[in-house]
């Protein structure tokens, strides 16, 4: 049974401390406790700056080339034949992803806190991307942090940000992968922590990150609102998205947790199987803990040690996810599910060939989801699907699985 | 009275200075951190901080990183190691040993089941690096009822009603991070410290411990001189590092290291 939120319940959250129910909070060690909280301050009077606002959303049109389109999917919805399938075209924008929703407006906040120097994290690349296109634009360092198996299995984008100036620093400890370039960008900031601003990818994080970040995607959740209107007459009666951190997610949900007649569907990286153990799963599979500075689900051992993950999507291949889809999925707001990388690789694939529309292989989850719940649902119902990057980067991993080199 | 807080009362009494060396428990294997306790306590250890190995250490620069990873191994958990606190409390009822780690490992023992178990191992302090006093409201109560101190961080970047509150919440000491980096980085600069500790003296009554980049008897010495202790772990651990495949030489490279701070702090009473 799904809690009735109201505005005022939401406006409360996260709370001064930057928890949302039992999740979020700040643990870190104390050398960045005075950043986040300068951070947060700065943050909070910026929200509602009329000029701030105006420079953000001049920047998304102009820059970004927003609003991306809703787009209705016809001969999808024909072959799947069930709810009427649309598509939210954030792979439409520039540098080919959501997530230069959130640079734009975390560079934004850094230029108003004259930090010269930035630094991010990075799984598939996308990120790094967006945050070396922002750097470049405003003339500021750039040090982008990557697992050192994401180097290798997404080299189109490493090649890219080296090109637009950033020195990407390969992350040989751990797991290799997205938990330990945050890990690095952390340490990084603990050591530059004066001239240096931190662009967080995703919804995770110590506060207030989840909350900066869910601000600036919720652009994607407030366009749809009014596309959906415009073009259907009415809301979607189901949303669905990928969710690693869960940034793209929280930016498609957050506009509409008020209105019950719409269910939301987060869609988490199966891997192998969550019978495996083999995934990158945490809220259908892992439990309550604390890392990257905030309390959320994570995937850890009976001792409290991260787990090592899987995803055949570098972008979901993560332990934790952001503490606000903790929070909606414990008071029931939301439905977290998984699909498989074969799963995925088939949604990636059928959106390829019936819509000549080429998904990352992160948003082929929602894909893949979504085909299974449309086929359930009826027609007259619309189900939306967040298509949150462009799947070029993907091209040599899938290649490499048919046996092909290019 | 706190056993630590005895320690440190006795040392100011007679006008000497705290060493507290730092290893990370299970490094290089669970059977050898007792014996490697002891070791320190006879080259001059007041106080040992043990660390709690943890997969995302990420306040360590690599030297600590990869003690976890040795440490992790041998699946090192945090039951194992307040089992290795027991232990050495067979023989040393005297010595203070302060747990220090991450708070995801206490999280999943359960913090009432942490706190039990590790008071009736004889663990004296806990310093969680990730858990500020904003965070720690129902946490550090447990500790502070079966006689734990809780010990938290302060920074060079850490605001003077920061520095008050976050004393309120400390019992035994306060742990001064000396340089903005990880450990083991950068090199300590010792008018900055100096300052800065003379200051946290004015808003707080208790001891200062200072630690990150402290790597030898001239740094010990001189960071002795402003402190009320000396932290001392990378360069601790990174001679562990390189001496793990031989137990004897291990023991005696690690007594050989320390000892010189000792004599160099006890020559400044």
């Amino acid at each position: 049974m799904s809690v009735k939120l109201t505005d005022e319940m939401l406006k409360a959250l996260p709370d001064s401390r930057g928890h949302f129910g039992a999740f979020g909070g700040r643990f870190v060690s104390e050398t960045l406790m005075d950043s986040l909280m300068t951070l947060e301050k700065e943050y909070l009077q910026l929200k509602d700056d009329p000029e701030f606002q105006a420079n953000f959303d001049k920047d998304l049109a102009d820059y970004v080339g927003r609003p991306s389109p809703l787009y209705f999917a016809e001969r999808l919805t024909r072959e799947t034949g069930g709810a009427q399938i649309w598509l939210k075209r954030e792979d439409l924008n520039h540098t080919g992803a959501h997530k230069v929703n959130n640079t734009i407006g975390q560079a934004l906040l850094a230029s108003f806190l004259g930090k010269k120097r930035i630094i991010a994290e990075t799984g598939a690349g996308q990120h790094g991307v967006a945050t070396a296109t922002v750097c470049a634009r405003l003339g500021l360092e750039c040090h982008i942090f990557m697992g050192s198996e994401d180097v290798q299995r997404q080299s189109l984008n490493v090649y890219r940000m080296k090109l637009l100036g950033a020195t990407v620093h390969a992350v040989e400890s751990g797991t290799k992968t997205l938990k330990d370039a945050m890990n690095e960008a952390m340490r990084d900031w603990v050591a530059n922590v004066d001239d240096t601003f931190y662009i967080i990818g995703t919804v995770a994080g110590p506060h207030p990150y989840p909350l900066l970040v869910r601000d600036f995607q919720s652009v994607i959740g407030r366009e749809l609102r009014e596309q959906s209107m415009e073009k259907m007459g009415k809301l979607p009666d189901a949303l669905v998205a990928c969710v690693g951190g869960g940034s793209n997610a929280i930016g498609m949900f957050y506009p509409f947790l008020t209105d019950e007649s719409v269910e939301l569907y987060g869609v988490e990286a199966g891997g192998l199987g969550i019978e495996t153990g083999d995934h990158a799963a945490p809220l259908c599979a892992g439990r309550p803990g604390v890392l990257h500075g905030n309390r959320t689900y994570l995937m850890e051992d009976e001792n409290g040690q991260i787990s090592g993950t899987h995803s055949v999507s570098a972008g979901l291949d993560y332990p934790g996810v952001g503490p606000e889809h903790s929070w909606l999925k414990d008071i029931g707001r939301a439905h977290y599910v998984s699909v498989t990388d074969e799963e995925a690789l088939a949604g990636f694939r059928t959106l390829t060939q019936v819509e000549g529309i080429m998904p990352a292989l992160e948003s082929s989850h929602a894909v893949a989801y979504a085909l299974k719940l449309a086929a359930t649902m009826d027609k007259d119902k619309v189900l939306v699907i967040n298509v949150s990057g462009r799947g070029d980067k993907d091209i040599h991993t899938i290649a490499q699985l048919d046996g092909i080199e290019i | 009275m706190s056993r630590i807080e005895g320690v440190l009362k006795s040392l100011k009494e007679q006008g000497r200075k705290a060493l507290i060396p730092y290893i990370t428990a299970g490094d290089p294997h669970p059977d050898q951190t007792v014996s490697l306790m002891h070791t320190l306590v006879k080259a001059g250890a007041d106080i040992i901080e043990l660390g709690v190995p943890f997969s995302d250490p990420m306040a360590d620069g690599p030297v600590i990183q990869l003690a976890c990873e040795r440490a992790l191994k041998h699946n090192t958990s945090l039951r194992q190691v307040i089992g290795m606190v027991e232990e050495f409390r067979k023989t040393d009822p005297d010595t203070p040993v302060v747990l220090m780690g991450y708070l995801n490992p206490m999280e999943a023992m359960g913090y009432e089941a942490f706190a039990d178990a590790a008071a009736k191992a004889g663990v004296d302090g806990v310093l969680t690096v990730d858990l500020p006093p904003e965070e720690a409201g129902d946490v550090a109560p447990l500790f502070s009822k079966r006689n734990i101190d809780p010990i938290f961080l302060l920074a060079p970047t850490t605001t003077d009603d920061r520095i008050t509150a976050i004393s309120k919440h400390s019992s035994g000491y306060v742990y001064y991070v000396s340089i903005k980096g990880v450990t083991g980085s950068a090199t300590i600069n010792v008018d900055e410290v100096a300052e800065k500790v003379a200051h946290i003296h004015e808003l707080t009554a208790l001891p200062v411990g200072v630690g990150f980049g402290i790597r030898d008897a001239e740094t010990a010495g001189a960071i002795g001189k402003v402190s009320d202790g000396v932290i001392v772990g990378s360069v601790l651990v990174d001679t562990i590092a390189r001496n793990q495949s031989d137990s004897d030489a291990l023991n005696q490279a690690l007594h050989d290291l320390l000892y010189p701070m000792r004599e160099a702090l006890d020559s400044l009473a």
